[in-house]
Parts: structure tokens; sequence; C-alpha cells
């Protein structure tokens, strides 16, 4: 009860300091809280925002998809090898802290413009998060489990998953909470850059028309989503036994 | 003490690199992938070795280097001020961990245009950005280091009859101070992929716009040229943040 009182603080905490930015910087910097609100309701009624959005839903389903399979899948290569995964950690680890937009250019020549440039690079900011949660977890499984596995005679398929999956899960949603957030980002940000639909896009073009209103309408709904689905991630990863 | 230049798998790691540099030049090389869609790694060194000895680019990188470095300081700074008040007040601290906690889950970047329409296209609006990425992994940092002070520290100080200042700077200070340069090191990386994110997306000058400048036309040499500037400018700095970082958590692990 004390929580959901404190979530409703913070919320009325964050909206009252949005309205007096608002009355400090003025019209031209940001739009209020009521207006916003107004604003993105009618921008929800268009079906311009709403092919945006199905657009951008497109790309980060399928980037998220190929992060989450494509991350797991490398985890689990590299981590049930020690020198493989002690070996590749500070790459990967290097590579995640890259500025990725430098690359982006890259995946463009690559990939052409359009959809599969932004699934790329959305993927390309999501997979590693994912494939080092899952290889550091791997790693750390204890190795008595592998030797009660092996006492108990258990056959690989079973030890994968009567002992590697659960040991492993929690950190793998872990990542996976991370790796859909950065995978968010990825699209969004391939979107602004070079592109003609989108969600990204749309805020692009409302800048050049310096149209405040739909930039605060648009960011509104992408956090709220975003925060959404990181609570959503977050309860599962509580749930899970550990 | 292990004197060794690199372990065995650093020497894996470094014949793993290096193979896969020399077949993605053989692939260039041999035609498999188009001079126009790639450079060989060779010729993007040569066109970085070009773009360091001509200096045509040196005020893009005197520019974005400023940013990273205001960006990350003015962060530093604000986040331990934030952090301390936070933890000095557990009410307001419990309200707002929630926000900090989902804070990195929100695609914060997409604010970037709020500023530009705020304060034009500028350096101002980039480090107003990167400041928001970067800030609250201060702030965590801060918190926790904060948090993780042995209470026997604060025991001592008592005995030892100690003032808050003296307590501050000769106890808790030293104390929170590894997780603190974990904080530094956030912030900078965070920096830095702020700053160069929005020079890409729009701006007047950095490295990041010089490559989308280039890459807008066709200049696929000094696009690849910068860009091998901007991998080996942040993986050097980030190892090199890192391995500080690594050896200060060493060092708690063994004091207690």
């Amino acid at each position: 009860m004390k929580r959901t009182g404190d979530s409703l603080l913070l919320i009325l905490g964050i909206l009252a300091t949005w309205q007096v930015l608002y009355w400090v910087a003025g019209d031209i910097a940001l739009t209020s809280p009521a207006s916003t609100a107004v604003h993105l309701w009618k921008l929800l009624g268009t079906a311009r925002f709403w092919e945006n959005a199905a657009e951008t839903a497109r790309a980060f389903t399928f980037a998220v998809g190929i992060s989450l399979v494509g991350g797991v899948a490398l985890g689990v290569m590299l981590g049930v090898n020690r020198t493989s995964g002690v070996v590749s950690e500070p790459i990967l680890i290097a590579f995640y802290s890259l500025p990725k937009v430098t690359l982006y250019p890259l995946v463009l020549l690559c990939f052409g413009l359009g959809m599969s440039a932004k699934v790329a690079f959305g993927a390309m900011h999501g997979l590693i998060p994912v494939t080092i949660f899952t290889m550091k977890a791997i790693m750390q499984i204890k190795p008595v489990l592998w030797r009660t596995a092996h006492a108990m005679r258990l056959t690989a398929r079973q030890s994968a998953l009567t002992i590697a999956l659960p040991a492993v899960l929690p950190e793998v949603i872990a990542g996976a909470r991370l790796g859909f957030s950065l995978t968010l980002l990825g699209v969004l940000i391939g979107e602004m850059f070079a592109s003609q639909r989108g969600l990204g896009f749309m805020i692009m073009s409302a800048m050049g028309l310096g149209d405040i209103a739909t930039i605060m309408a648009i960011a509104v709904f992408l956090s709220a989503f975003a925060i959404a689905a990181n609570a959503l991630l977050l309860w599962l990863n509580r749930a899970v036994p550990r | 003490m292990n004197r060794q230049i690199l372990s065995r798998e650093g020497w894996i790691r470094l014949a793993v690199i290096v193979a896969f540099t020399a077949a993605f030049e053989a692939l260039c090389r041999f035609g498999f992938i188009p001079s126009t869609v790639v450079l060989p790694p060779t010729d993007m060194a040569a066109s970085l070795w070009h773009i360091l000895r001509t200096g045509e680019y040196n005020k893009d990188i005197i520019s974005t280097i400023s940013n990273v470095v205001a960006s990350a300081l003015i962060s530093v700074t604000l986040g331990f001020v934030l952090g301390v008040i936070l933890h000095t007040m557990p009410r307001l601290r419990a309200t707002i961990e929630p926000l900090l906690a989902s804070y990195y889950a929100v695609p914060t970047f997409i604010f970037y245009p709020v500023f530009i329409v705020v304060f034009g296209v500028s350096s101002r609006a980039i480090i107003a950005i990167a400041v928001l990425l970067s800030v609250v992994a201060m702030i965590e940092s801060t918190l926790v280091g904060l948090d993780r002070i042995p209470r026997v520290l604060h025991k001592t100080a008592a005995i030892y009859r100690m003032s808050t200042p003296a307590r501050a700077v000769l106890i808790d200070f030293p104390a929170a101070a590894p997780r603190l340069f974990t904080g530094i090191k956030l912030a900078f990386a965070y920096a830095f992929i702020g700053v160069i994110a929005s020079e890409f997306i729009l701006s007047a000058q950095g490295i990041g716009y010089a490559i989308a400048y280039a890459y807008n036309n066709f200049d696929n040499r000094n696009m690849y040229g910068l860009m091998l500037l901007v991998i080996l400018l942040a993986t050097s700095a980030n190892t090199a943040l890192d391995t500080i970082d690594r050896h200060m958590q060493s060092r708690v692990r063994v004091t207690r």
C-alpha cells in the first residue's frame, strides 16, 4: 500500500517539476503536462501516428527477437568453455561501451535504407548485453551442480533443462531487460538519422517544424511504453525463483 | 605477482582480433566486400593517419573531446552532490528509487530535439543531453558507495570524536571512493555516447557530425578513418578507466 502511495507521490512530483519548468522556460521550450496530454490524445486519434508506431513496432519486434535468441545462443556457446568466455568478455564489453551510432553508416551501406538497417542497428544494441549476461551466468554455474548431474547420470538434455536453465534464468532475464531498452534506443536512433517512417522519424520532422508539442507527446508515449515494459520484466525477474 | 605481459587468454584474444582483422582485410582485397560498402582495415588506418597528420578535422576532434569532458565533469559533480543529498534523506530516496531504477530503460536520447529547440544547434544542447544521459549513473554509484561504507568505520569515527566534516573527508570519502570511481567511469562512457550520438543526429561540428557529413557525401575514406578514430578513442579511454576501476575494486575486497 505504501509503495503505491510512493509511486503516486513520485508521479505527482515529476508532473509538478515539469509544470514549474514550463513556467520558467515558457512556450517555446516546453509544453505543459496538461497540454502535452491533450496533444498526445489528439495524436493517438490520427492514422499517421499509428502508421509510424506500427513501423517502429515492427522493426523493434524483429530486433528484440534477434537480440534475445541470438544473444542467448551466443552467450551459451561462449560460456560453456571457460577459455572462450574469458577471451571474449573484454571484447564484448569494449563493443558494449562503444558509441554505436558511429557504426550506423556502415549498417546503412550494408543493408540499405529501410527496415533491415533499422532492425540490424537495433539488434546491434541489444545483442551484446544479452550475450554478456548469459555468458557470465553459464560461467558462474557452480561446479557442484554439474557433478550432481553427473552423479545422477542425467543426459545432456536433462541437465540442460533441469540444471543449467533454472540456474541461468534470472541472469538471462536481467540481460533481456537491458537488451530490451537498448534495442528500443537503437531502433529509434536509426529512425532519427535516416528513415522515412517510424516514431523516430516523426520526432525529427516535428523538430524541423519546431513543433515542440508533438516531440513532447511522442517522447512521453515512448517513455511510458519503456517504463511499463521495464516494470513487467522486473516483475518477471522477481517472480523467477533464485 | 604476475609479471607476464599478457595472460594465455590475453594472447588468444589478441590472436582472435588479429585473425578477424586479417580475414576482413582479405575479404575486402579479394573483392568479396565491395569498397563502396566497407574499406579494408589498412585503408581505414591510412585514412586515419592522413586525417591526424593534415589536421583537417582537428576542430571537430577538439570540439567532441571538450564536449565529452565538460559533460562528464558536470555529471560527476552534479551526480555526486545529488547522491549525497539523497543519501541524507531516506524518505525522499525511497520515493525516487523506482525512477532511478527504470531511468535507463527510457530512451532519454529522444529528448534531444527538445534541447535543440531550446538551445538551438549548439554545444549547449549536446552537453545538456549528454549530462541527462550520464548523471543518473553517478547518482546511483554515489548512493551505493555511501551505503557500503562498513559500519565499523563510523564507530571508529565516533570513538575518535570526529566532527561531521572531518568524518566526511577522512572516512566517508575514501571509503566510498572505489564506487565513486565506477560512477566516473560510467558517466564518462555515457557522456561519450551522448555527445557522439547528438553530433551525429544534428549539430554543426564534432566527430559525429563529420562522420554523418562524410556519409551523406559518399566520402567513404574520411568516414571510415573517423569511425576508426572514434572506436580507438572510446576503447582506449574505457579500457584505461576499467583497468583503474578493477584495481580499486580489488583493493576494497582485500581491506574487508
